[in-house]
């Protein structure tokens, strides 16, 4: 009897705390939904009442309409998983299952270049994009993030786990290396590559500091700069608009969370990446 | 970009089996080469250069030809800069405060969320939303929430009779950001934890039943000791992403009220981006970095020698 009901007694209380850590997003949709006069209404009224998709429709058409910046994020995104994963594929598959000279000391190479904050180098990408005629563009965001470091090393790690006796046998039927690869161990990777492609996604849709610093015309911005479109020289914050912008930042996120729950948080909690 | 898992990498990559691998000649670094070539470009180069940047003087107005090497200039300058020690000291209070508690939170969680309960995978899903969503629409909600006249935060708290100022105020700016930064990892916490717990060492549990243990006692003997390198995983983890973002303070507060919420990351982007001392901001940053590593390390350390000692 005690064992049914203590299902409830830690439940109740988790719920609870559970609805107050989604009274952010509550508030942010709420809001997104409702006149502006209404957004700091004390007490706070949840339910909008008039209800309105106004701001839906500013947000999202003429010249305030995050679409386009909407479609450079995915533009973006898409180069950037598309790059990454065939780039970080091959070079782990390489790393873990082929061998040639040097390649340990390359490995190491990589090792301590991965602990370097991406931060750390804004500097200086700053200056080389100016030089190479990258900066302002959309391409100092995609290029560095087809070739990382950490992907390379989740790709690695899952090779490193296979067996080499597949590898072995088709040699001896006759395979070469590019085989091998495309053949017998790639299809075996597609769940990795799929939480790397995750990862990935989520790294560029929600990057804002790289091109809060390597963007500067409001015609290149990516989604979250755009979101501060709606913030005046003053700093006052429109609250409708900017809610509604951030509803439909987060939605592509959303979609792929809940499509692909399980594999996402695993993609998370197994590499310590945001 | 988080780095953790570079360390247990590290660690695996001396115990790779070497079976089965057999020499392939140059095609191996032709599979390499497309990742190589662009990690060069875009990382290594840019990583030397910050070094030797670090030992220059050189500013936007100077241009490229006025690049002055000055040896160790900028880090005397660094040693005697009040602002680069204020930044270092926030940075300290905002990293011990927000770190702790954050993984301790998140450890409760995940014990929480590990037992049945009535929509587990509802409640894990809603823990961890705050960190898949992008910093802006985070940032910009919770400084509405925060509004010290009429945001819903305060719109509780009157209840208890307190009145933050939050980001509009100097003593509060910086708590509000650690609310903000709980708020954001502690599902993270509890979902790495709950993966953690499902390895945990089941006869031991029954073998402490039989023998009457008491639930602390349980935790403290099995579980906590079990849990430990999770822990330093996550705190790792925290403790480097904590000190290197500076996103959302550039968002919300812009290092203010004054320089209440200038920390050392945001520092740093303040001298390269907006003063354009790319030398001096080059210097920060190594400090800096040098600075986490050793945080790190230490941490490492002091719990491994823990966990020996138990």
């Amino acid at each position: 009897m005690t064992k049914k009901y203590s299902k409830w007694i830690w439940g109740v209380p988790l719920w609870i705390l559970a609805i107050a850590f989604l009274a952010p997003f509550a508030w942010m949709i709420s809001t997104a939904l409702k006149p502006d006069v209404d957004a700091y209404k004390i007490p706070m009224q949840w339910i909008p009442s008039p209800f309105q998709w106004d701001n839906f429709s500013t947000v999202l058409s003429g010249a305030t309409s995050v679409l386009p910046a909407f479609g450079r994020s995915v533009f973006v995104a898409l180069l950037r998983v598309a790059g990454e994963l065939i780039t970080a594929t091959m070079a782990g598959y390489a790393f873990a299952r082929m061998s040639f000279k040097g390649r340990d000391k390359l490995f190491l190479l990589y090792l301590a270049t991965a602990i370097i904050p991406a931060q750390l180098l804004l500097v200086p990408r700053f200056i080389y994009f100016q030089k190479l005629g990258l900066y302002d563009t959309l391409w100092a965001l995609i290029l560095p993030g087809m070739f990382t470091v950490l992907g390379t090393f989740l790709m690695r790690q899952f090779f490193v786990s296979q067996p080499a006796e597949f590898a072995e046998a088709a040699r001896m039927d006759g395979a070469n290396e590019w085989r091998v690869f495309t053949r017998i161990y790639l299809p075996l990777a597609t769940p990795v590559m799929s939480a790397l492609g995750i990862l990935a996604f989520v790294w560029s849709w929600n990057d804002y500091e790289t091109p809060l610093v390597l963007i500067s015309n409001p015609d290149r911005y990516t989604l979250p700069l755009s979101l501060t479109n709606f913030v005046d020289e003053q700093g006052q914050i429109a609250p409708g608009l900017t809610m509604a912008a951030s509803v439909i930042s987060i939605v592509p996120v959303l979609i792929v969370f809940v499509v692909l729950q399980r594999r996402f948080i695993a993609a998370m909690t197994h590499t310590g990446i945001k | 970009m988080a780095t953790a898992t570079v360390v247990a990498a590290g660690t695996k990559a001396r115990t790779e089996q070497g079976s089965g691998i057999r020499p392939s000649g140059w095609i191996g670094f032709l599979f390499i080469a497309p990742n190589l070539l662009g990690v060069i470009a875009f990382t290594l180069i840019p990583l030397i250069s910050v070094v030797v940047l670090a030992f220059t003087d050189w500013n936007l107005v100077s241009g490229l030809g006025g690049i002055t090497f000055n040896g160790i200039d900028n880090f005397v300058a660094i040693a005697r800069d009040p602002g680069f020690w204020h930044a270092i000291g926030l940075t300290l209070v905002y990293v011990v405060v927000s770190v702790p508690l954050t993984v301790v939170l998140g450890l409760a969680l995940g014990i929480a969320l590990n037992r049945p309960l009535p929509g587990r995978a509802v409640l894990r899903a809603i823990f961890f939303l705050p960190y898949i969503v992008n910093v802006v629409a985070i940032g910009m909600t919770w400084l509405m929430l925060m509004n010290p006249k009429a945001g819903l935060v305060n719109q509780v708290l009157d209840a208890f009779g307190v009145q933050p100022g939050w980001f509009a105020s100097s003593h509060w700016a910086l708590p509000a950001l650690i609310v903000m930064a709980v708020w954001g990892g502690v599902g993270y916490c509890s979902l790495i934890y709950l993966s953690a717990l499902q390895d945990a060492p089941r006869q031991l549990y029954e073998a402490a039943d039989i023998d009457g243990a008491s639930a602390w006692s349980k935790f403290r003997v099995i579980t906590w000791p079990s849990l430990l390198p999770t822990t330093i995983f996550l705190l790792v983890t925290l403790i480097i992403g904590a000190s290197q973002g500076f996103g959302l303070i550039a968002l919300i507060t812009a290092g203010g009220p004054g320089d209440a919420t200038t920390t050392i990351s945001y520092y740093m982007y303040q001298t390269g981006f907006q003063f354009y001392r790319f030398g001096y901001a080059s210097a920060i940053g190594l400090v800096t970095f040098v600075g986490v590593l050793v945080l790190t390390l230490l941490t490492w350390r002091a719990q491994r020698g823990r966990a020996l000692n138990d």
